[in-house]
């Protein structure tokens, strides 16, 4: 059950999706959240959100060396974090940018598809969904 | 407050040795919170109280507080300065990506020093600091932005702060503002003076971090009631639909709008700089501060052809709220949408103060108006109620004019009205230029005793609305004037934005401040508030800030207001009073 861009125009940039995501991976900040929301050169241009789509066939996982990144059956990838080596291929292999970096723990930040994110954005620019 | 916390961490940086240290004042931020708390508290310590505010030993001091970065609508960041405007304390607010920004680089303060012998930026990125040349970004023309360069050469994309003079700052215009993210300033009393007399062009902050709490699950609670109530709650309407600007035909219709410097409460087709009709015509996108969901920065659009060369329009974004709507619309007698967006947009090229410059713009039109000042001293520039050109004009020539008589307009018009007279129609307070509302006794008296001398010190448009459906005394009005002003000093410690005022009550603030480790009792709360509004105080008169000297102008007694007419001697007793008081907490 990924979530979707609805309407990026729409996006205020608040960044509350990025805060509910931290919050997703029982974090409190910035550091462990893996949406991301960027203006487009200019915040008078508006914004763009950055967020995994939970692909079937992850390329994320095929980068990964150290078979860290298991496909879930309901797309997306689960992270295994012993495994992981922080070596950030998975991070190039997204082209859609959707993971997150922790400098602290040197390790990615993976969407755990749990639709927090789409669910405190006022604006609905994000939806929730079953495919 | 939580020990990990890298709140208590205050970064000082020297522009004159090119030197940045790192000091940890957990006394501080244990004592006073954050924010304005620490800030005046900072500036005591960092700023001699006779010093001249273009000196290199003027601190530039960024505060913010424990709820930022942790809870929504806790979006802003304190600044506070000596004021080249004011001679004492200089203190604005803004949000932007700030707040957050300086909290994610593992920062409570920021304390600026120095001067730079040429321009430069700073770059702060969590624990580095770098200090950039900006030399090529000293003096740019119009159309190019220093803030676009910066953001091509700077990392930290979608996270970063961006704060930055224009030409009115470079050319150290007193009431010159600072702008951040295009659209959100520090705008009054003249930080972007400050900024230029340093040769300091910029300040880009970024960072990312986790934060701590004390409790995740009630955290988790906490902050899920709070996303609600900025969602659904009715307070919160006003700035969520319209804006601010849905008060323009409210204020107008209660005589509260200042128009022409307060010649008249008439003005014919008001409504078409109302919300309602910026929204219709305009409204171009909404966006927030960092953390914020109510994203109350409405955009609007401004189609301009190309003069030259047809079929070349280009659209530029301008942000509109009330007061800009005030200052450069119904105080100017400009009644076009388009007028008051053209003038919004020379304001933001040149960086200065919104509020003031509509101010001595609308004193410059009367003063020509009634012969105090001449053609040949505003260079043949006849300003006129409602013609924008000429007002854009004047505009350039308060930042680029060579002449004594704009080389003077750079200091406001309360130094202006000094020399060439028209003080009675000065509508200055404490030689702040006035906010936009007259309402009544609180809001005149309230800009006139704010420790910033502006409204948003103790909100006296809110008290007047209240005196208009049962009359309120002078005690009852001293009192409410005070208590406002320190209840506000634990909202900006923290910092929430005032916006959020009526949702952060006293028990929502004590428990977020308990999950920020700060385990307080209402009283002690209170408290602080009040020992930071005589800290304020004790600044302002330590550098020279008179208190027997304030009196409100002339002016505001000659037309009505929202409560009508307003007395002198009504006035005067309430001024009498709140000098008894201040001067007895000191
Ligand atoms: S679905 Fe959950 S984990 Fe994925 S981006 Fe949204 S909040 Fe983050
Ligand atoms: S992280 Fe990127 S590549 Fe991997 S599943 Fe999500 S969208 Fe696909
Ligand atoms: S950073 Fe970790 S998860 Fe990503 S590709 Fe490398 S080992 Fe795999
Ligand atoms: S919560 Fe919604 S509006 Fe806010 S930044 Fe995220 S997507 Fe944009």
């Amino acid at each position: 059950m990924p979530v979707f861009v609805r309407d990026s125009e729409k996006c205020v940039g608040c960044l509350i999706c990025m805060f509910a995501c931290g919050r997703a991976h029982l974090a409190v900040g910035l550091e462990s959240s893996c949406i991301k929301v960027r203006s487009q050169g200019g915040i008078s241009r508006g914004f763009s959100v950055f967020v995994c789509r939970g692909c079937e066939d992850p390329p994320c996982a095929r980068s990964c060396p150290e078979d860290a990144l298991i496909v879930r059956k309901s797309g997306g990838v689960l992270l295994k974090e012993d495994r992981c080596t922080g070596c950030s291929y998975c991070v190039k292999a997204c082209i859609l940018d959707a993971i997150g970096w922790s400098t602290i723990k040197n390790k990615p930040v993976i969407c755990i598809q749990c639709g927090e994110c789409a669910k405190s954005c006022h604006y609905r620019v994000l939806e929730y969904r079953r495919i | 407050m939580i020990q990990e916390d890298t709140l208590k961490k205050v970064l000082y940086i020297d522009l004159s040795k090119k030197k940045f240290w790192v000091e940890e004042r957990t006394d501080l931020f244990s004592q006073f919170i954050g924010g304005t708390g620490v800030a005046i508290k900072l500036l005591h310590e960092n700023c001699g109280y006779d010093i001249d505010p273009f000196s290199p030993e003027n601190p530039i001091i960024f505060a913010i507080g424990p709820l930022n970065g942790l809870f929504p609508i806790a979006s802003k960041t304190v600044a506070v300065f000596k004021s080249p405007h004011t001679g004492n304390l200089g203190e604005s607010h803004a949000g932007g990506r700030s707040a957050i920004a300086i909290r994610m680089a593992g920062y409570g303060a920021i304390v600026i020093k120095g001067r730079s012998d040429r321009p430069c930026y700073i770059a702060i990125h969590s624990d580095k600091v770098y200090f950039k040349d900006a030399t090529t970004l000293w003096g740019l023309e119009e159309g190019v932005s220093a803030g676009r360069l910066i953001r091509n050469q700077e990392p930290g994309a979608g996270l970063r702060t961006i704060m930055r003079i224009g030409p009115a700052g470079e050319k150290m215009v007193s009431f010159a503002c600072v702008t951040l993210e295009t659209y959100r300033h520090f705008g009054r009393l003249g930080l972007g003076a400050v900024f230029g007399s340093k040769n300091l062009k910029a300040v880009v902050v970024s960072g990312k971090r986790d934060l701590k709490v004390t409790n995740f699950k009630e955290y988790k609670e906490v902050y899920g009631e709070l996303l609600a109530q900025l969602a659904q709650s009715d307070k919160m309407r006003k700035y969520h639909e319209l804006g601010t600007s849905s008060n323009i035909m409210p204020l107008s219709f209660s005589r509260g709008i200042p128009i022409k410097n307060l010649l008249t409460n008439e003005l014919q087709e008001i409504s078409n700089i109302s919300g309602e009709s910026f929204a219709e015509k305009h409204l171009g996108r909404r966006v927030a501060c960092s953390h914020c969901p109510v994203a109350c920065i409405h955009l609007a659009t401004l189609r301009k052809p190309y003069e030259d060369e047809p079929y070349f329009y280009r659209t530029v974004y301008l942000s509109y709220d009330y007061e800009l709507i005030y200052a450069l619309g119904s105080m100017l007698g400009v009644t076009s949408s388009e007028g008051v967006l053209k003038l919004i947009e020379v304001v933001e090229d040149m960086g200065l103060d919104a509020i003031s410059t509509g101010v001595v713009l609308s004193w410059i039109t009367e003063a020509f108006e009634k012969g105090v000042i001449s053609e040949k001293m505003t260079e043949g520039l006849i300003p006129q109620w409602g013609n924008v050109d000429t007002y854009i004009e004047i505009i350039k020539k308060i930042v680029y004019g060579t002449s004594e008589f704009f080389n003077d307009t750079r200091r406001g018009i309360d130094y202006v009205s000094s020399k060439y007279g028209g003080k009675e129609f000065a509508l200055t307070y404490g030689g702040n230029e006035m906010p936009g509302y007259h309402t009544g006794y609180a809001a005149h008296i309230g800009y006139l005793f704010g420790a910033r001398h502006s409204h948003l010190d103790s909100a006296g448009y809110a008290i007047d609305k209240e005196a208009m459906v049962r009359p309120l005394n002078e005690e009852q009005i001293a009192n409410k004037i005070i208590s406002e002003e320190c209840w506000r000093q634990i909202l900006s410690t923290l910092v929430i934005c005032f916006f959020g005022r009526e949702i952060y009550t006293v028990d929502v603030i004590l428990r977020c401040l308990k999950l920020t480790g700060y385990n307080i009792s209402k009283e002690e709360l209170l408290k602080i508030g009040q020992k930071i509004y005589i800290d304020k105080y004790r600044f302002k008169i330590k550098s020279g800030f008179d208190l027997s000297s304030l009196s409100l102008p002339k002016r505001v007694f000659e037309l009505p207001s929202s409560i009508g007419l307003l007395k002198k001697d009504f006035a005067d007793r309430i001024i009498e009073i709140l000098r008894e008081k201040i001067k007895s907490l000191l």
